[in-house]
């Protein structure tokens, strides 16, 4: 499905402030609590490509961009711009997102800014576990970072990993811990009270189909404390190594809804 | 929604389903006893949260190898939790209403619309309300709960209608949201709150903040009474902080130490005796106390308490290991009385069943429970604790609750949380 703003919004590609007028008024419109929250987010950068970059450090946890990029719990991001949604091989797209791509739904600047308005308004049901970006002006300066990683690009930077243990100051070898899936199978019913198999993710993130490391990290960060949230520490806190792994070996192979 | 026509019906679908699935697992299985009449049969009594689970993953995980009964007197199944947020306004009634139709079509559980109401423990089978009986190698009881006769002199369920309890979702929770929309202006809500243990030990506070938040708005000048047995109660600072910060003045409490504990009630008049001083309300929701669901006294298998004592590593029934017993009816130590206890028993008692019936993996049960509560719009908060299983109960090991004082981003991340749980239990239910 296509946002409320595809039609006004389509075939404006440029990332120069003031916004065009035609998207503003969309956005007056029908997502007037947006344009609010927009204004707010007044931020005190000079340059469209560094606050790009730290700006996608909200995207980082998912995506790679860059030279070497590949398919993480989202897909890489290069080429993304004039790219069908969901239309990247490799990658198990939830099916909102695939029948937005086969419905017509091409990312340009105007889809990705509006898609990253509010993610779950403009595909709803997509698996991107993303609130949005409110503020206009920091949506064009990442899409314009985020450009130069389209049109065949060469020479481009390599790119950064989603998750690594050092960074949470855990020890490498927990990515080397073999999982068995039938019990993480078993152990997965402690997630799905909440966590949905079909990777619907209201209120509670998307859990399905991430690659084994990302997901090892992420437990074993909430497990040390490093990343918060109070069910999540107190759920990990109990989960050994083996268990971790158990579950990332799981739910890497669950599909979502295919 | 498949049609369920009695018990010709199960037995044609019960075969269909097993031709497949008997040569499917017959080279694999260790063959237990049970299984020289067919496949292991499994009658679950009760739909909500630790019925359904235990149905829907003992079929699911067994892949037909299991037979599974649901019996379940409803056809619409609206759920105990987020009931109270319908009666505060923020969830359509239709919204907390399920259908056992996918069980039925995606898991192939039988669901059988009557009554249990008997247990022949020596034979093994279950008599129904509407004649006829199911044989189970396997009994799972998942009643909830049933009120105590007497527990608030001059109420008992003849009354429900003048007083509604509105503890077990359906009619009464309807019943209730009406009444308090009728109030006369400044007029009076009361609750008796129930004596410790009961189901969902948020819920009564939970609904005074709902009930809050619907007077603020239509009837401002009305005012809330609890009279509450208990010295105290889930989750008192936070909602005693919030319902100061969103209804000063509207609440007041009367704990034991004013008489809370010393109530009567008088439904024909509407009073409220509290310690002997009769007052008039104009609203009586009265929470009684509460025991394990019948079926569980008429399978014998409760104790002095009411309540049916299981054995931890398999929610097994104390008095009798063909049957186990999740959710509020069980005795089992620590995990408070929610649908999210019941639905994380049922998985470890799913795993126990299809261990014994069919010989497959069992691994150390673990349960865990949060319970969210809504104190006004955006507002919500949480409890939770984790257990494991020893010899004597199921024992806490960690725990956490939200603090007094967060800010209202986190409180209404939380609130988020936890409509994205109920959509994530009730699929973990249903689907």
């Amino acid at each position: 499905m296509m946002g409320p703003c595809t039609a006004s919004a389509n075939g404006l590609t440029s990332t120069s402030r003031p916004r065009p007028a035609g998207l503003a008024a969309c956005l007056t419109a029908g997502l007037l609590a947006l344009t609010l929250l927009a204004f707010q987010a007044a931020s005190a950068w000079s340059d469209d490509g560094e606050r790009g970059k730290e700006l996608f450090g909200l995207c980082k946890r998912c995506h790679q961009v860059g030279s070497g990029a590949t398919h993480r719990i989202g897909p890489h991001l290069n080429d993304v711009f004039g790219r069908a949604a969901g239309s990247l091989a490799g990658f198990r797209y939830s099916r909102a997102m695939r029948e937005a791509g086969t419905g017509g739904l091409v990312w340009d600047d105007a889809t990705l800014d509006a898609f990253l308005a509010d993610p779950h308004t403009f595909v709803p049901r997509s698996r991107m576990s993303f609130d949005g970006i409110k503020g206009m002006d920091d949506r064009a300066a990442l899409l314009a970072w985020l450009q130069g990683y389209s049109g065949g690009a060469a020479d481009l930077p390599p790119a950064e990993p989603t998750a690594t243990p050092e960074e949470y100051g855990l020890d490498v070898k927990i990515l080397s811990v073999a999982g068995d899936p039938e019990y993480g199978a078993y152990l997965a019913g402690e997630c799905t009270t909440c966590h949905r198999t079909d990777g619907a993710d209201k209120g509670i993130p998307s859990i399905v189909g991430w690659p084994v490391d990302d997901f090892v990290i992420a437990l074993h960060a909430y497990k040390s404390g490093t990343r918060v949230h109070a069910v999540m520490q107190m759920v990990a806190g109990r989960l050994s190594d083996e268990e971790i792994a158990a579950l990332a070996a799981h739910f890497q192979e669950v599909e979502g809804n295919p | 929604m498949r049609k369920q026509n009695g018990k010709s019906d199960l037995s044609r679908r019960g075969f269909v389903a097993s031709a497949a699935a008997a040569t499917a697992v017959a080279s694999v299985l260790p063959a237990p006893a049970v299984l020289a009449g067919g496949r292991p049969r499994v009658v679950v009594v009760g739909g909500g949260a630790g019925g359904a689970t235990a149905a829907r993953y003992i079929a699911k995980d067994s892949q037909g190898a299991v037979d599974v009964t649901l019996v379940e007197p409803s056809r619409a199944y609206y759920t105990c939790f987020f009931s109270n947020l319908y009666i505060g306004g923020f969830r359509e009634w239709e919204s907390i209403g399920h259908s056992y139709g996918a069980l039925a079509a995606n898991h192939g559980v039988n669901v059988v619309h009557d009554w249990a109401v008997s247990v022949d423990r020596d034979n093994r089978s279950v008599g129904l309300a509407g004649g006829g009986s199911l044989a189970y190698d396997r009994l799972i009881l998942s009643p909830g709960i049933d009120f105590r006769d007497g527990s608030v002199p001059g109420w008992d369920l003849s009354q429900q209608n003048r007083m509604p309890h509105a503890y077990k979702a359906g009619s009464q929770t309807q019943l209730l949201k009406a009444q308090i929309e009728a109030m006369p202006e400044g007029g009076t809500y009361c609750m008796v709150a129930p004596p410790n243990p009961f189901r969902c030990p948020p819920g009564p506070y939970e609904r005074i903040s709902m009930v809050a938040h619907v007077l603020k708005q239509a009837n401002p000048t009305a005012k809330i009474i609890i009279v509450d047995p208990k010295e105290k109660f889930s989750k008192q600072g936070l909602f005693e902080e919030g319902w100061q910060r969103h209804y000063p003045g509207m609440i007041e409490r009367i704990g034991p130490d004013f008489g809370g504990d010393m109530v009567e009630v008088r439904p024909e008049a509407m009073e409220v005796v509290v310690d002997g001083e009769a007052m008039k309300v104009d609203v009586c929701n009265v929470i009684p106390a509460q025991q394990a669901g019948r079926i569980a006294a008429a399978a014998g298998i409760t104790d002095d308490s009411g309540w049916a004592p299981i054995v931890p590593h398999t929610m097994q029934s104390r008095a009798d290991e063909n049957i186990h017993v999740l959710g509020d009816a069980a005795l089992q130590g620590d995990m408070p009385k929610s649908g999210f206890s019941a639905n994380s028993q049922a998985k470890a008692c799913a795993m126990a069943v299809r261990g014994a019936l069919t010989g497959s993996s069992v691994f150390p049960p673990r349960y865990s429970n949060t319970c969210w509560s809504l104190i006004a719009t955006g507002d919500g908060v949480k409890v939770g604790a984790s257990y494991e299983a020893t010899d004597e109960k199921i024992a806490k090991t960690d725990g956490f609750i939200s603090q007094t004082g967060e800010s209202a981003e986190l409180r209404m991340a939380t609130y988020e949380e936890s409509l994205g749980w109920y959509d994530g239990i009730t699929a973990d239910m249903f689907s």
